[in-house]
């Protein structure tokens, strides 16, 4: 099966020029590829730069060099030199990615929150709704949040309103950026099942977990970032 | 049906500015400015105050002629037309029918002295409604729209609050059913709390009817909520542009840095 992912000598430098121009290198010749229905955990210490790979995949970072070919409605597409618009394609239809932490428009209820990727891609707002009320009760958020931002949510239930929206669509592709960090054990267990599911639907999961448990249960790859290490 | 109508030529630019400069006197407003909006495009054009967005939006909108550099617009025709070159019938069209202008201060876009309803049927009649049922109708769903109670269709914007302007502004501008709107500053005079429920309500507004849009604002927030590109201006020149997320969260200018780190956490 090909790649869904395939990155290539892909590295990141960040110069602080509010910091006298301190160049801060973060990764260098980054390469591995991800499978359709496989999960690669990369692993390292805070700091080694596993976000920042997550968020050039995702094309928040941009790439200094390098390549990060994308399987897009089938064909490849470099994100490191891609056009704004055609990243945006890519993330509407083929990437989904689970933050660390929420950011949610204020005033907008949890559920709708929730059913959004859906609705952009033009699911009925109804039908975007219930799909969403499944999945928020799957991640044991009780209904009576439903209609409420979740801007005032404790953190283990914005990371699952976080972990619903992204999960709703069926993107071949997901990030995740430490999905259970702030959970207690029964939703972790939700979480790795979510997980397996999409797995088996064949999505290709690039994952960052700190807790070695959940890593051997959803990993069929790991990926040592210290060996993309950039300090000279 | 407008978002699937828009995706259709969404390959196709709606408008391309291309070297746009402008001074008064030896002052320089705006440099050399070139970009390309797509339907459906919201663009964020960021920077403080004297930094000539104000300016540059001007030109796009054919309220102010560049010094040197030209504005093409795709008509409904399909046909690109620089805006220089187009004759008053096809200008006024642009004005009353294809693109909205939502000011900072709602009373420089409203009738103040006219009724809410008649603030939003104005734009229908000047592209040819007649029917007063229709128009009114027309006007109290957007209203609606836009969270005015319809009970207060029949007064005037003065007895509104800011908020409510500003959101009258919006529907006045929406209801012909335009490709593109240009905003300037159009969260500036208000509440933070006023704020917020307008983004949310131009997201939604800009998302449901695929609309392009051209947003100058001082405020990134605004910009995130809104834009999906953003252009940095510094000078009167674009110092950086990109995808507003890998913008805001990856700056590479040392003024984009500047901006983006003095934000003050709330």
């Amino acid at each position: 099966m090909s790649a869904m992912i395939d990155i290539l000598e892909a590295e990141k430098t960040f110069t602080m020029h509010l910091q006298g121009g301190v160049r801060l290198a973060v990764v260098r010749g980054v390469t591995f590829e991800v499978k359709a229905g496989e999960c690669v955990v990369l692993s390292g210490p805070s700091g080694a730069g596993k976000s920042s790979i997550l968020k050039m995949i995702f094309g928040n970072y941009r790439c200094d060099g390098g390549r990060i070919s994308i399987r897009h409605r089938g064909n490849l597409i470099d994100l490191a030199k891609a056009e704004p618009r055609e990243v945006l394609r890519v993330r509407r239809e083929t990437i989904g990615y689970v933050s660390q932490f929420l950011r949610a428009v204020p005033r907008v209820a949890t559920i709708d929150v929730v059913a959004e990727p859906l609705i952009v891609t033009g699911t009925s707002r109804a039908e975007a709704r219930g799909q969403a009320g499944d999945l928020l009760g799957f991640l044991n958020i009780p209904e009576r949040l439903w209609t409420l931002p979740p801007a005032t949510f404790s953190g283990g239930e914005q990371q699952r309103v976080n972990i619903a929206s992204g999960f709703i669509s069926d993107h071949p592709i997901l990030l995740l950026d430490e999905p259970t960090a702030s959970l207690d054990a029964a939703n972790r267990e939700v979480v790795v099942r979510l997980i397996d599911k999409k797995k088996r639907a064949g999505v290709a999961i690039v994952a960052i977990v700190h807790d070695d448990e959940i890593r051997r249960r959803i990993a069929d790859r790991v990926v040592d970032v210290t060996t993309f290490a950039a300090a000279a | 049906m407008a978002d699937r109508l828009h995706l259709a030529n969404a390959d196709q630019p709606l408008l391309v500015a291309e070297n746009l400069s402008k001074n008064y006197g030896a002052l320089v407003a705006c440099r050399d400015i070139s970009f390309t909006l797509y339907p459906g495009e919201v663009l964020a054009i960021v920077g403080e105050s004297g930094s000539g967005k104000t300016t540059l939006l001007q030109m796009l909108s054919a309220q102010l002629a560049p010094k040197s550099g030209r504005v093409f617009y795709r008509m409904r025709d399909g046909v690109l037309r620089d805006l220089n070159a187009l004759g008053e019938a096809e200008r006024r069209f642009l004005f009353r029918t294809d693109w909205g202008y939502v000011h900072q201060d709602p009373a420089q876009g409203l009738r103040m002295a006219v009724s809410a309803g008649a603030n939003v049927g104005e734009r229908l009649m000047a592209v040819g409604w007649n029917h007063y049922g229709r128009i009114r109708g027309t006007a109290s769903s957007w209203l609606e729209r836009v969270e005015i109670d319809t009970a207060r269709i029949d007064d005037t914007p003065r007895t509104y609050s800011g908020g409510m302007r500003q959101r009258l502004q919006i529907a006045r501008n929406l209801v012909t059913e335009p490709r593109l709107v240009f905003m300037d500053e159009p969260t500036g005079g208000l509440d933070v709390s006023v704020q917020a429920r307008l983004l949310d309500l131009m997201r939604n507004l800009v998302s449901e009817l695929g609309l392009a849009a051209i947003v100058v604002t001082h405020d990134l927030a605004v910009a995130r909520l809104l834009s999906h590109r953003v252009m940095v201006m510094k000078g009167g020149q674009v110092i950086e542009t990109g995808l507003t997320d890998q913008v805001l969260d990856d700056p590479h200018e040392p003024y984009t840095q500047l901006l983006v780190s003095s934000i003050l956490p709330p």
